[in-house]
């Protein structure tokens, strides 16, 4: 009780608040064993089975929080993506002349079990990912049964999509997705893919493979028919196989917008549809008549969220100059406040970063800020000695021209811009090759509109940020991609319309 | 003055159509334009890259405007295109005839086929956005609604053969660009510009603001890649890249497109099997939008 | 909100009384705050909800939350009696483990307030009494003072006063302050000491966030040391939100001036994991300073045995019941 105990006489006028030393949180880790058995070395998943690769380099994944290697997989050489795509190839016939109501069932069941199997799969995507278990549990997963329940109830219901009736499937679609929502990607690929009656090939990042691999099981326990989903391992050289193969005929891809570029170039000239869910710089923009408590955590959300592994990250903050130093104190002292370290401790807010490169790349685009005159902000926090870790930091005083207002960062690094003006605001939030998403904040709804009417952004979050939810279209303008995923919008991809 | 002598025609000087006004090319040069037969109709301009520059220069400046413009005064132009274009029925008729060597009635059926079509359009302009797009049930306390809209600047290679092309094929892949509140930058059928290079007359009499649609004649193996690749130009129709290789073809010009990711319509399968007088649907209309969905919360 | 840092530090209200100098001036500052985005909000209270909290951080905040109760007792058939015991029960919560700290408060009606005041003597526990006219407010300004004066009179440490909701809700917010600092004149005690004041505002009729940020200033501007959520009255008591938003308030008013306002939710706080969420609000909002029971307080009843069931089981390891814990 003691230490409890102060007196009145300790306040001063502006005193700030200090994130509290009194009331430390104890660990609260949770189980890694809760991931189940992990084995040492894992193949592909062709043809609802799990093979070896033809090829035998092996790759390794590691936990990024400790750099412990979590397991083994194949490196998938071109023979073992066309093995794949013969696969999904021979399955396509009977998987899309099946009844809508009966494909629909089998996404039903494949729902159903990810809910089962949630803390399994949250765990396991923390220790692979490094995202905290805060958000696996509470972000990813529950979205991931919600994308399957979602597009389950389309399968049946394609003549009312408003294509006409009787729309029909593309065929093989091939699949590559990031490693920021591993199995969240996977789920907006597949999900509809299999619901307009395409069968797939996927492959996961190759720092986060695992689990793809476990959905795998998840498919075999659906009983879904050989063949309508095949998973194929590897790096940048298995998917670019993937996205190459002549039978296939549909790409999706979400990733770098160079790779993205790539792909594009790739297929020039052939009759395979391209969707591509790219890079973004949003611009996260504060009014000063916006709910301030709640921009600051709209802005945290925005940036800190999965360590800012987030293609619409809120990166660049434009803040109205006549309310930037208050909004900048308020959010320096929540930032202080975020806790960083183990992903799998349950109150861990801000977890790991997912690779070496990655952490190697944000190092660099923060010493550019500082090298370009910005200024440095980061709260003071332990980080662990293991792992690839990155402090939350904030950049002030960082102009349109700074390479870390334009260039994509991927991590959890906020510039922060000023503007004076409604138009002022719209036009740095424009100024960028990018287009995937954008945020504002302000009380006064006729702005709102106003705003988001002229902001060139897929996405756009009004008092609000970084939400997300299988009916609604995500996806960008400008270099941020093309097509949509979520929603009735989201059929369009897989359909030959 | 002898009463046998016949009158002598006057020629009509084609010009390409930017920014509203009627540019010789900045080139200087024309090129000859013949009918099916070889026969000589008139001298095109040979519009250039620079033409082309000068053309997405100002299909930008329009973008504010006309898509800020409503849906429903929108659709007012649109119809009065249709209006202007009935009202010259008879000089393209003789245009289309020429161009596609059909006979006079056939050509006449394209022509008000290409009416109707702009008549279709206008009525989609202020009915597109309910159907593409909407309110989205979300899980949770927030108002959340898709909007489609217009994608940009996008440059159109009109088609260059399949029934009807020269003026109806042009009529199908322009109107619904603009429709939605796009701009655009046409490449005019390289052997078929005429059809085209009247449109832009009827254009400029039908309250379409100058810029919105910019007609260029010329080679297409110019103008295609310097659409393709410029980096202020949003999307590509490339319903007439018919070249098997080159600089003009698809394969060459998706590939250019591809470096600032521009949205892409590829010609048909085979381009000339096409019939442009057959239902567009919808695919067109939808192809040069981008979806924005906006999320709000919800509370007191 | 950076202008009002300009306004003198340290005096009553935080040097904001001028603020209050007529009913128009009051209205555009008080509308004149930042809004409140209820689902941000909300959303944001839910995130904190998720801590667990565990181990020696438990037994810590299980410590702290007991501290932090204002025990109370509000019925119509309260006696003598019943008081007595509840004061008991404050002294020594867990009669069979003397560690347990004692209650921060008993709240009473203002005719209990002797009873408990004799029964307390000496042990550091504070007398709380509600007063004018609780639970509604609805009675003239001199039977309000009089309630206070009473109340004080018979030995009250602290005064809970409610604010007309009516007169708040019609936005005559000059006569809600003027009834603030007229009850606060009412605690000062004739040595010149001043029994607590702490405000009610029984949030569940302000009904909108906007509104509870409004009266957190209102109250903390004519000079309330404590602001507080609900009588427990009412349908909608205390909630996570609510207290968060009334805590920000209270970290904005001590930047603005100055000036530390403590913070009670009250009523339908009644488990653990509920005091943990809210200990786990004011730590992440506040910090140390407020973690005390000088600071914050939980005005509830049931709550405490629930603290004691999960104290007990922290020390035994096994799960303790009902009968485990005195019933007063």
């Amino acid at each position: 009780m003691a230490k409890t105990k102060k007196t009145e006489t300790e306040t001063g006028t502006g005193q700030p608040v200090r994130a509290g030393s009194l009331f430390a949180y104890a660990p609260a880790p949770e189980s890694p064993a809760a991931a189940g058995e992990i084995a040492t070395g894992y193949g592909h998943f062709i043809g609802g089975e799990f093979v070896d690769s033809s090829g035998s380099q092996a790759l390794k994944t590691v936990n990024p929080a400790t750099e412990q290697v979590l397991a083994e997989f194949a490196q998938g050489t071109e023979e073992d993506v066309d093995r794949a795509v013969r696969a999904a190839r021979k399955a396509f016939a009977d998987w899309s002349a099946l009844p809508g109501s009966e494909r629909a069932k089998y996404l039903f069941r494949i729902a159903r079990i990810v809910q089962e199997r949630s803390r399994e799969l949250a765990v396991l995507e923390s220790l692979d990912n490094g995202k905290p278990i805060r958000e696996t549990r509470d972000v990813d997963l529950p979205l991931v049964a919600a994308h399957f329940f979602y597009y389950a109830g389309w399968a049946d219901k394609l003549d009312f999509a408003g294509w006409g009736p009787n729309p029909r499937p593309l065929g093989v679609a091939a699949q590559v997705i990031p490693w920021n929502f591993p199995l969240l990607m996977l789920a907006w690929k597949i999900a509809p893919a299999l619901a307009t009656g395409n069968t797939v090939v996927l492959k996961p990042a190759e720092t986060t493979p695992l689990t793809a691999l476990r959905f795998a099981e998840i498919c075999r326990q659906a009983g879904l028919p050989e063949g309508v989903v095949n998973i194929v391992t590897g790096d940048g050289r298995t998917g670019a196989a993937l996205t190459a193969h002549p039978d296939v005929n549909k790409v999706a891809f979400t990733g770098s917008t160079p790779v993205g570029r790539a792909i594009a170039k790739q297929l020039a000239g052939t009759r395979t549809k391209l969707g591509l869910e790219l890079g973004g710089k949003a611009a996260n923009i504060v009014f000063d008549d916006a709910p301030l408590d709640q921009a600051v955590e709209g802005i945290v959300n925005g940036i800190f969220f999965n360590q800012g592994h987030v293609c619409c990250a809120g990166s660049r903050l434009l803040v109205q100059e006549s309310v930037q130093d208050e909004l900048l104190d308020a959010l320096k002292r929540r930032m202080g406040t975020l806790r960083v370290g183990d992903p799998l401790d349950k109150n861990t807010d801000v977890g790991a970063i997912n690779s070496a490169a990655q952490l190697a790349r944000i190092t660099e685009l923060a010493a550019a800020g500082e090298q370009e005159g910005a200024e440095r902000w980061a709260p003071e926090c332990e980080l662990p000695g293991a792992g690839y870790w990155f402090r939350p930091t904030l950049f002030t005083g960082v102009s349109q021209a700074h390479r870390i207002a334009r260039e994509e960062i991927f991590g959890p690094v906020l510039s922060v811009l000023t503007f004076r003006t409604p138009a002022e605001a719209v036009e740095k939030a424009n100024n960028t090759p990018y287009g995937l998403s954008a945020g504002i904040w302000t009380e006064k709804g006729s702005r709102i509109l106003w705003m988001a009417n002229r902001l060139r952004a897929g996405v756009v979050w009004a008092n609000t940020f970084n939400k997300f939810d299988p009916t609604s279209p995500f996806g960008g303008y400008k270099e941020s991609g093309y097509g949509r995923e979520g929603g009735r919008h989201g059929l369009e991809a897989y359909l030959d319309v | 003055m002898s009463e046998t002598a016949t009158r002598i025609d006057i020629f009509k000087t084609y010009k390409l159509y930017v920014g509203g006004k009627f540019p010789r090319s900045e080139s200087g040069r024309v090129y000859e334009v013949t009918d099916t037969k070889g026969q000589w109709l008139a001298n095109a301009p040979l519009g250039t890259r620079k033409d082309a520059r000068d053309a997405v220069v100002a299909a930008r400046a329009a973008v504010k405007g006309w898509s800020g413009t409503t849906a429903y005064n929108r659709g007012q132009v649109l119809y009065r295109v249709a209006e202007m274009l009935q009202g010259r029925r008879e000089q393209f008729a003789a245009e289309v005839a020429a161009a596609e060597g059909v006979g006079a009635k056939r050509a006449a059926a394209l022509v008000d086929a290409a009416v109707d079509r702009w008549v279709w359009y206008a009525g989609w302009t202020d009915k597109v956005a309910q159907v593409a797009g909407g309110a989205n049930p979300v899980a949770g306390p927030f108002f959340n609604l898709s909007v489609p809209e217009p994608t940009g600047v996008v440059g159109v290679l009109a088609p260059r053969a399949g029934q009807g092309f020269s003026l109806l094929g042009l009529v199908s892949v322009v109107a619904p660009a603009i429709a939605t509140g796009n701009t655009v930058v046409v490449a005019a059928a390289e052997r078929a510009p005429l059809p085209a290079l009247s449109l832009g007359e009827v254009l400029a009499t039908s309250d379409l603001p100058g810029g919105v649609v910019n007609l260029l004649s010329g080679r297409t193996a110019d103008i295609a890649p310097t659409l393709a690749s410029h980096q202020d130009v949003n999307a590509l129709d490339l319903a007439g890249a018919i070249d098997p290789e080159g600089p003009g073809a698809a394969a060459a010009l998706e590939a250019a497109a591809a470096d600032t990711l521009k949205r892409v319509v590829r010609p048909a399968a085979d381009p000339s099997a096409e019939d442009w007088t057959a239902a567009p649907g919808t695919g067109r209309l939808l192809s040069f939008l981008e979806t924005k969905t906006v999320w709000h919360p919800m509370g007191i | 909100m950076s202008t009002l840092a300009a306004n003198a530090p340290g005096a009553a209200g935080g040097g904001l009384s001028d603020v209050a100098a007529s009913e128009a001036t009051l209205r555009r500052f008080l509308h004149g705050l930042p809004g409140v985005d209820q689902v941000g909000l909300e959303s944001r209270a839910a995130t904190l909800g998720t801590r667990s909290i565990k181990t020696t951080a438990k037994a810590f905040a299980i410590d702290l939350a007991i501290s932090m109760i204002d025990l109370t007792t509000l019925e119509g058939a309260d006696t003598a009696g019943k008081v007595r015991s509840l004061c008991a029960k404050g002294l020594h919560p867990d009669p069979t483990d003397r560690s347990v700290p004692q209650v921060a408060a008993i709240c009473v009606y203002p005719d209990m307030v002797a009873t408990a005041k004799e029964a307390l003597r000496g042990s550091g526990v504070q007398v709380a009494s509600v007063a004018t006219a609780f639970p509604s407010g609805r009675a003239g300004l001199p039977v309000k003072l009089a309630d206070t004066a009473e109340a004080v009179a018979a030995g009250a440490d602290e005064i809970d006063m409610v604010i007309d909701r009516g007169a708040f809700l019609s936005g005559r917010y000059l006569e809600v302050f003027e009834t603030i600092k007229a009850v606060k004149a009412a605690c000062e005690r004739p040595d010149g000491t001043s029994a607590h004041l702490k405000v009610i505002f029984e949030t569940g009729e302000l009904q909108t966030y906007d509104n509870v940020r409004r009266a957190s200033w209102l109250a903390m501007i004519a000079g309330a040391d404590f602001i507080k959520t609900s009588t427990g009255k009412v349908a909608v008591n205390a909630t996570q939100p609510v207290t968060l938003l009334m805590l920000e308030a209270v970290r904005d008013f001590r930047a603005a001036t100055g000036v530390q306002v403590g913070v009670k939710p009250a009523g339908g706080i009644r488990t653990t994991k509920d005091a943990m969420k809210y200990l786990v609000m004011v730590n992440e909002t506040l910090g140390d300073d407020w973690l005390s029971p000088h600071w914050f307080r939980f005005g509830a009843s049931s709550l405490l045995n629930d603290l004691l069931m999960q104290r007990q089981k922290l020390s035994t390891g096994r799960y303790s019941g009902p009968d485990y814990v005195t019933v007063d």
